[in-house]
């Protein structure tokens, strides 16, 4: 139960962090990435922000066994480059530089009210899922 | 090349939120707050796992709505998409995290931070492909 309250409490601090920072005004995301026109470097500072935060707290944090409600620290297994890890975010970029969102930005911006946002949304979950599904049965 | 709109004590300000949340589903949990990979297993994963994942896009959700609907001063929402735009970019966002594993958050923050070659990788591939994408948007078409 613990885990439920502290995960909504962190994507709701995690969601008002997008608002501020304007990562969920997809008309920022694509003057950021507008680099060769009228470049607005804000979110190059969103990361530098995010970044040192979490950089120190990673490291102090592995000083311990494990986190506090859990019994190990979940960390990624894969360690190497592969093709799907390379297609695979070349394909999200492209995704993200056409409309100006990522997922989570797209998922706090839903709560605005536009149904432009919605359609965004529901076509992201369908692709997801659908790889999903689709890489899990290529594997079994 | 001109910068213009910068606003860097509110992406900063942010960013350090972000960075917090992180650190708290990390020390706390032991968790990774890649909101692709969150969201995925939010709807595909089974057992009790799934509970947390659930609770934190709710969270992200949350934020969304209260902003907008009683601090709508502080919401700065501008789309030039349309509908076909927007979902032409949320298939190739959804197909795309799911293969490369991970998104801004989980590959751009976390993994970076982490420095994790698969992560470093991801993130100069994804924000190169979409540089790309807006140049060729707005100076080639």
């Amino acid at each position: 139960m613990s885990q439920v309250a502290i995960a909504l409490v962190c994507g709701t601090v995690f969601g008002s962090g997008l608002i501020i920072s304007q990562m969920s005004n997809p008309a920022k995301v694509l003057g950021f990435l507008d680099v060769f026109g009228q470049w607005d470097p804000s979110l190059a500072l969103v990361m530098v922000g995010a970044i040192g935060v979490f950089a120190i707290a990673y490291r102090i944090a592995l000083r311990r066994h494990a986190p506090m409600f859990d019994k190990k620290f979940f960390v990624p297994e894969k360690t190497r480059l592969d093709p799907a890890l390379i297609s695979g975010s070349f394909i999200f970029g492209l995704g993200w530089g056409l409309a100006g969102f990522c997922p989570g930005p797209a998922i706090v911006s839903s709560g605005f009210g536009d149904p432009r946002v919605w359609a965004f949304v529901a076509a992201m979950v369908t692709s997801l899922m659908l790889s999903h599904i689709i890489r899990r049965r290529a594997v079994s | 090349m001109q910068i213009v709109n910068f606003t860097p004590l509110s992406a900063l300000v942010g960013g350090a939120l972000i960075g917090l949340a992180a650190a708290a589903m990390w020390w706390l949990l032991g968790r990774i707050a890649g909101v692709s990979g969150i969201l995925e297993n939010a709807i595909g994963a089974q057992g009790p796992d799934r509970m947390w994942r659930i609770a934190f896009v709710a969270g992200l959700l949350g934020a969304g709505i209260f902003a907008a609907a009683v601090l709508p001063g502080a919401v700065h929402f501008d789309m030039e998409s349309g509908y076909g735009r927007a979902i032409a970019a949320g298939l190739l966002v959804g197909i795309g995290t799911q293969l490369g594993s991970g998104c801004t958050s989980g590959h751009g923050v976390c993994g970076t931070s982490r420095l994790s070659l698969r992560s470093i990788a991801a993130t100069a591939i994804f924000m190169g492909a979409g540089v790309l994408v807006v140049f060729v948007m707005r100076h080639l078409l």
